[in-house]
């Protein structure tokens, strides 16, 4: 311990709790199964077990018929409900409607509930599902972006955003690049599917147990549903097995289903989601058609940008603003556009509504302005990081600091050094010319390198939901429990959280005990979404945790003499004039002289001014930085690829946490590689998702991820207050795979120098393999 | 007969009388007896986190294999060991393989976890020198959304490094001795019959027996490993009241090594298939390798890949290449067909309802023919090919004297190029000029779907792809100059499957 030579811990120690690498404060748990999901808690003795019921043919259409008799008729049925049975307002949209609990009159998408089964056994209420007769007036379905434009609707208005006039700036540089391309969209794939459990109470009482990130929206949109007030639809969330955004919004309909059959029939209800269900059932990240335009000089320096970003939001609004919103604010990832016009279209397609994924609409803007880059390079003849590094935003010491589209200053900029590190230590030049070399003499195999920045903005743009509470009790005997809004997916935030609160009170981490995120313990909280969960939760609890350390700071004093503020609590002893007793029994003795030992907590981000009618303001309390080097080699006779290796460096500001944090890293790194390589979602003219199922969609596995990959973290510490100057980790990582996509362009334009290879997203064997044939045999040569 | 089945758990036999023919094991542990540490992620053996341990007894060596419980039906985990992720830890001292992940940061969200650390057990549990290679192939079905594998890859490069003796040091280990006795007991070679005319699931020994009840219940299902079996109660909500076990029949999962073939019987594992065939080359090792993950192929068997027809099963190109036949049998008659004539249109074969198939006859490849194997799919491995090509080419010196290239996925069922194969003959391998027709042949000769795998162009142009690419690299440039993966050079003086 680092102590003054009165054995008094110095005022000034560095933190001996947060920071540290600790393990997840489940992984015992996880590792012998005993952590328990939503499906492993005991049920209730006459649990129900529900199943949704939908439409197996038609995608979109008038209903004609529901018959469910032969379902009501099934063995072991207790109930079949419909939306009749809802008591009070048939919506569970997390924004501006659209989105029934069941459907009535109309199906809007393929796989949209129309009914809920519940039985005594899964098996017969799976059994039972599937003897409805449902007959729809079908109506051929709009299923891609070309689609919805042809037909011109949209769920919400456009919007843009501009600074200065792209268009004359465009006109006048000395180049100019047009073009267009697809971004396909990604199931979130949590291992978990969705799952509540809802359970009658006293009264009119139902509470929820859901696996959900937004533990408050589902008892708010429950109370709406069912008619009641939202403090008698409790919503408790333990831990779930995966979230990354689909269960945002998304998990919202399955609790409420659950709760409803709950209230219909005065039983517990339990809803858990098949596979294949699910991935027709929920909504994915947005894809999105993107065409642009760029004028540029000699250097690559850019003179203007003008995009349109037409994205496939399905068949209601969701959340789709801000998904859309924060694709526009990352149109310019790390760049300084000195002219930009960004505009957007958020278009309805008869499918499954488009919803929250990991970096909210991020990485589609990112991957724009890393497309741009490399075509940039490749039409000038130059290497893409000199192109990339002509545009970024100086650094937070330069004196003149860039302004975004949006009007936010950037001021606390890093990426010129972080990519000049990055640029060494991956080696990135002399692998360069390596790979120049290599391909020159390999007819079959080619390979490509790049190196991409990542600038990820961190708050929610919808500024209120930048809040939150906690609640944190110190027990007599010295133990400790902590509970905040935030929810855990496997991202640590309980183990940062408790960390933090270990720390305020000097105790070892295993004092403290997390609990269950529950909407009757801290109330009105926002979404864990936006990477923000440690950010917020770890404040507000921090603030709970000095409450009641400066009662038994108090308490110390009085004991053992000193100023109160000279009381120095660490190794589980309170300290004050030279001698410490231990925490447990200041905690008894605070409690003997009746003070309270428990308080709430409460933050609110400062400084966060978006005005959306103007476009302008500042909706990031800060930026997250990162960067990466990824090789790969392309098979050009096949268009099979490997990631041969990958460096990155990542800004995680002063870590809570550095095992938690590469872990996000690296995660975050492999799951943007799926979506940007493999994974692939294919709808028929029918808008029926056919790949429903981990054996059509693949995402990777073990053998996808390099051998050689090297993960280090940036030693900085964030420029504003936040909790322990640490930075959010959880989505910007993802961003960070935008490198192996550029690595396969480049790999590709070795075919044909000076072309820019035509490659969506994801960049599959079969896009590879077209883009191949594409370069070697253009249009109308043999 | 007996008329209940026997696992062995924590040491102590469990015997369940009463249950339905299409019970899953998942569902056993999961529903009936409330183990829930073994999760269920997608119920069709795809993520792994329903994986287990099954314990069997091999030639006298105690020997441990994942399998995923969701598609894994009760009744054939009769006479084994069931060890699921509750029974690991001793007294709340972790399991080395448990003590890694959480020292190295191996779970997130933990719900993969547990699957993951079954199949990683199975690896620690087998004696021998483990590298990353053999790790991944390990997890090669166990999907993690969350933490992009690397920690999880280290704890058991870990764990396994430090078992003294390369040998495993743990609880199962200590107990090897009566864990061998515990299943001798339960190998009392009875068949099992469960249920009655109308539902039941038997398990027969005796192929007489078997005649009896497919001539009794025309219409029962054969299964074998249920990895297609599965799928259709899982997936596709098909009732399947009367299950006829194939597992257990004498001598169904005999493997044969002559002189100038192997010989496998049709209840021999995709995974001991995969370590028998894939001496004979390094690509057939790295195709079974590919084929789904080590929990399907331990328990699918070659017979089902061959006898469910699917036109992108993996085996039937290969075997086909090979110049493969297989036997039929029904009471009282045997027959002999080579394999490529027992495909006879998309969803059709040639086999009678009561026909079973019994074993399939692999020529060994002969000095003078080179033979190459690729698979494509989306991802590297658990995937169902798009397209699967196995070519063999007889050669003598450089002349093409037999070609029989055989390709999944490019029609209704495993099909031979033909117009692409006559073209070949009396082409020269030194001769690239010479391939020409072959290549424009090999377009004509298929004219495949487009589906949610691939396009009927990729298809093609992949198809060609491969050939030209078999044809480069037989003549001699290195496949570490051809290949993204799997390198023969790297793979020649490596492993055993
Ligand atoms: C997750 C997953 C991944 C997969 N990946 C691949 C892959 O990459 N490549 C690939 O080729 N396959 C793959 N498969 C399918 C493969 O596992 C099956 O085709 C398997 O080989 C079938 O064998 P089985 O013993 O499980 O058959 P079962 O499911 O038991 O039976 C399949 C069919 O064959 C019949 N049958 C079985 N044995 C006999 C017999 N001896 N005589 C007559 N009829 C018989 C059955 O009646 C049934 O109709 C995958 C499956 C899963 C679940
Ligand atoms: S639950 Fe996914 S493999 Fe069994
Ligand atoms: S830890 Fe979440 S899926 Fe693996």
């Amino acid at each position: 311990m680092d102590a003054t030579s009165d054995g008094t811990p110095r005022p000034d120690a560095p933190t001996t709790v947060v920071g540290r690498a600790s393990p997840h404060e489940s992984a015992h748990l996880h590792v012998t199964g005993a952590a328990a999901y939503i499906d492993d808690l005991p049920e209730p003795a006459g649990t129900l077990q529900v199943v949704p019921g939908w439409c197996r043919t038609a995608a979109r259409g008038r209903i004609l018929r529901l018959d469910l008799d032969r379902v009501r008729a099934a063995p072991g049925v207790v109930a079949v409900l419909t939306a009749a049975d809802v008591p009070a307002v048939n919506d569970c949209s997390p924004s501006v409607g659209g989105d029934p609990v069941l459907a009535v009159n109309e199906v809007r998408y393929h796989g949209q509930p129309i009914f809920a089964v519940a039985a005594e056994t899964r098996a017969a209420a799976r059994r039972a599902a599937r003897l409805a007769v449902i007959e729809v007036e079908e109506e051929k379905p709009a299923v891609t972006v070309a689609d919805a434009l042809d037909r011109g609707t949209d769920v919400l208005p456009p919007y843009a955003f501009a600074k200065g006039d792209a268009d004359a700036a465009i006109a006048a540089a000395p180049h100019l690049l047009h073009d267009g391309f697809m971004i396909g969209g990604q199931e979130h794939f949590y291992l978990e599917t969705q799952i509540a459990l809802a359970v009658p109470g006293d009264g009119d009482v139902v509470r929820i147990f859901a696996s959900t990130q937004h533990p408050t929206e589902v008892s708010h949109v429950a109370a709406r549903v069912l008619g009641l007030p939202e403090a008698a639809v409790p919503c408790e969330c333990r831990r779930m097995g995966g979230g990354f955004g689909g269960k945002e919004s998304q998990a919202t309909q399955w609790a409420v289903i659950a709760a409803l059959v709950a209230g219909v029939t005065g039983r517990p209800a339990k809803i858990r989601l098949d596979r294949d269900d699910d991935m027709m059932m929920t909504g994915k990240r947005h894809d999105f058609r993107v065409d642009w335009s760029a004028g540029f000089d000699d250097s690559g320096r850019l003179a203007g940008v003008e995009v349109d970003f037409f994205a496939r939001c399905g068949h209601s609004a969701d959340l789709s603003q801000g998904v859309v919103d924060r694709t526009m604010f990352h149109a310019d990832n790390a760049y300084d556009y000195p002219a930009a016009r960004i505009a957007s279209r958020r278009l309805m397609t008869d499918t499954v509504s488009a919803t929250a994924y990991r970096g909210f609409g991020g990485p589609q803007g990112m991957v724009f302005a890393e497309r741009m880059m490399d075509a940039i390079a490749i039409r000038l003849g130059i290497d893409p990081l000199d192109v990339r590094r002509a545009n970024f935003y100086p650094d937070h010491a330069a004196a003149a600091h860039g302004v975004t589209p949006y009007g936010q200053v950037v001021d606390d900029g890093i990426l010129a050094a972080l990519v000049d590190r990055l640029e060494t230590t991956s080696d990135y030049r002399a692998r360069a010319a390596a790979i120049d070399a290599f391909n020159r003499s390999s007819p079959v195999l080619k390979k490509g390198i790049a190196l991409t920045p990542v600038k990820f903005g961190i708050s929610f743009t919808l500024a209120h939901l930048n809040q939150a509470g906690a609640l944190v009790h110190v027990y007599s005997d010295g133990s400790v429990s902590v509970n905040h809004g935030g929810t855990e997916m496997g991202q640590g935030l309980m183990t940062k959280v408790a960390q933090v609160v270990a720390e305020a009170f000097g105790l070892p981490l295993a004092t403290v005990r997390v609990t269950a995120t529950a909407t009757d313990k801290v109330p009105n909280t926002a979404p864990t979404a936006a990477s923000s969960g440690s950010d917020l939760n770890g404040w507000a609890a921090l603030r709970a945790a000095e409450t009641i350390r400066g009662r038994l700071a108090e308490t110390a004093a009085r004991l053992l003499g000193g100023e109160v503020d000279a009381v120095r609590f660490a190794d589980a002893r309170v300290w004050s004039a030279g001698r410490s007793l231990s925490f447990a029994d200041v905690a008894r003795e605070a409690h003997r002289a009746r003070l309270s030992l428990s308080s709430t907590g409460f933050y609110a981000t400062p400084g966060i001014t978006w005005d959306r009618d103007a476009a302008h303001g500042r909706p990031f309390f800060y930026f997250a930085y990162g960067a990466s080097c990824s090789e790969v080699v392309i098979d050009t006779f096949t268009g099979e690829t490997r990631v041969t290796r990958v460096d990155i460096l990542h800004d995680a500001g002063r870590s809570l946490n550095p095992a938690i944090d590469i872990g996000q890293i690296e995660g975050g790194f492999v799951q943007g590689m799926g979506w940007l390589t493999a994974e692939e979602l294919v709808w028929d003219d029918h808008g029926r998702l056919l790949t429903h199922a981990p054996s059509t969609y693949k995402i990777p596995t073990a053998h996808d991820v390099p051998e050689d990959f090297r993960v280090a973290l940036w030693e900085g510490e964030a420029r504003v207050e936040t909790i322990h100057r640490s930075k959010a980790v959880g989505e910007p990582p993802f961003m960070l795979a935008i490198s192996v996509h550029s690595a396969i362009l480049r790999a590709l334009a070795s075919l044909a120098p000076g072309r820019l290879p035509a490659l969506d997203v994801p960049a599959t064997p079969e896009a590879i393999l077209k883009a191949v044939k594409a370069l070697r045999h253009p249009e109308g040569s043999p | 007969m007996r008329r209940s089945i026997r696992y062995l758990s924590q040491g102590r036999v469990i015997e369940v009388a009463d249950f339905d023919p299409t019970t899953t094991l998942l569902d056993h542990l999961r529903l009936d007896r409330r183990r829930t540490g073994t999760k269920e992620g997608c119920n069709e053996g795809d993520c792994g986190a329903c994986t287990v341990a099954l314990g069997r007894l091999v030639d006298g060596r105690l020997v441990y294999e994942p399998v995923t419980a969701c598609i894994r039906l009760l009744g054939t985990v009769d006479g084994c060991e069931v060890v699921t992720v509750e029974d690991l830890a001793e007294g709340g001292r972790l399991h080395p393989i448990q003590r890694a992940l959480v020292d190295l940061h191996g779970s997130q969200c933990g719900f993969c976890t547990p699957g993951i650390v079954m199949s990683l057990f199975t690896l620690y549990a087998t004696p021998g020198p483990v590298d990353r290679e053999a790790v991944i192939d390990r997890l090669s079905g166990n999907l993690c959304r969350c933490t992009g594998y690397r920690p999880i890859v280290a704890a058991a490069l870990e764990a396994c490094a430090a078992r003294p003796g390369q040998l495993p040091d743990d609880l199962f280990a200590a107990a090897a001795a009566e864990t061998r006795l515990a299943l001798a007991a339960l190998d009392d070679g009875e068949e099992v019959f469960i249920g009655d005319e109308g539902r039941f699931f038997a398990a027969p020994r005796r192929f007489d027996t078997l005649g009896g009840i497919l001539a009794a219940c025309p219409d029962a299902t054969l299964v074998a490993g249920a990895t297609d079996v599965g799928l259709w109660i899982n997936k596709a909500g098909r009732d399947l009241p009367r299950l006829v076990h194939l597992g257990r029949l004498d001598g169904l999962d005999r493997v044969e090594e002559r002189g100038d073939e192997i010989v496998l019987g049709a209840a021999v594992t995709l995974e001991e298939a995969g370590r028998v065939l894939g001496r004979l080359d390094p690509d057939i090792a790295l195709l079974f390798r590919r084929i789904a993950g080590v929990q399907v192929r331990a328990s699918g068997t070659i017979g089902g890949n061959i006898a469910n027809g699917s036109p992108i099963g993996d085996t039937p190109p290969l075997l086909i290449a090979l110049g493969a036949s297989i036997e039929l049998v029904r009471p009282g008659h045997v027959r002999r067909l080579p394999l490529e004539d027992f495909f006879i249109a998309y969803g059709r074969q040639d086999r009678a309802h009561d026909e079973i198939l019994t074993r399939i006859f692999v020529p060994r490849p002969r000095a003078n023919h080179a033979l190459r194997v690729f698979k494509i799919a989306k991802r590297h491995d658990q995937d169902i090919s798009a397209v699967l090509g196995a070519l063999r080419l007889a050669l003598d010196d450089t002349i093409i004297a037999e070609a029989r290239l055989a390709f999944g996925g490019m029609a209704g069922t495993p099909k031979r190029a033909d117009g692409a194969e006559a073209a070949l003959v009396g082409a020269s391998i030194a001769d690239p000029a010479s391939w020409r027709p072959a290549l424009d042949a090999l377009r004509a000769d298929f004219t495949p779907l487009s589906d949610l795998r691939a396009s009927a162009d990729y298809r093609t142009e992949a198809a060609v792809g491969l050939l030209g690419k078999a044809l480069v690299e037989i003549a001699g440039t290195p496949t570490t100059r051809t290949r993204v993966v799997g390198a023969r050079e790297e793979a020649s003086h490596g492993r055993d499957l």
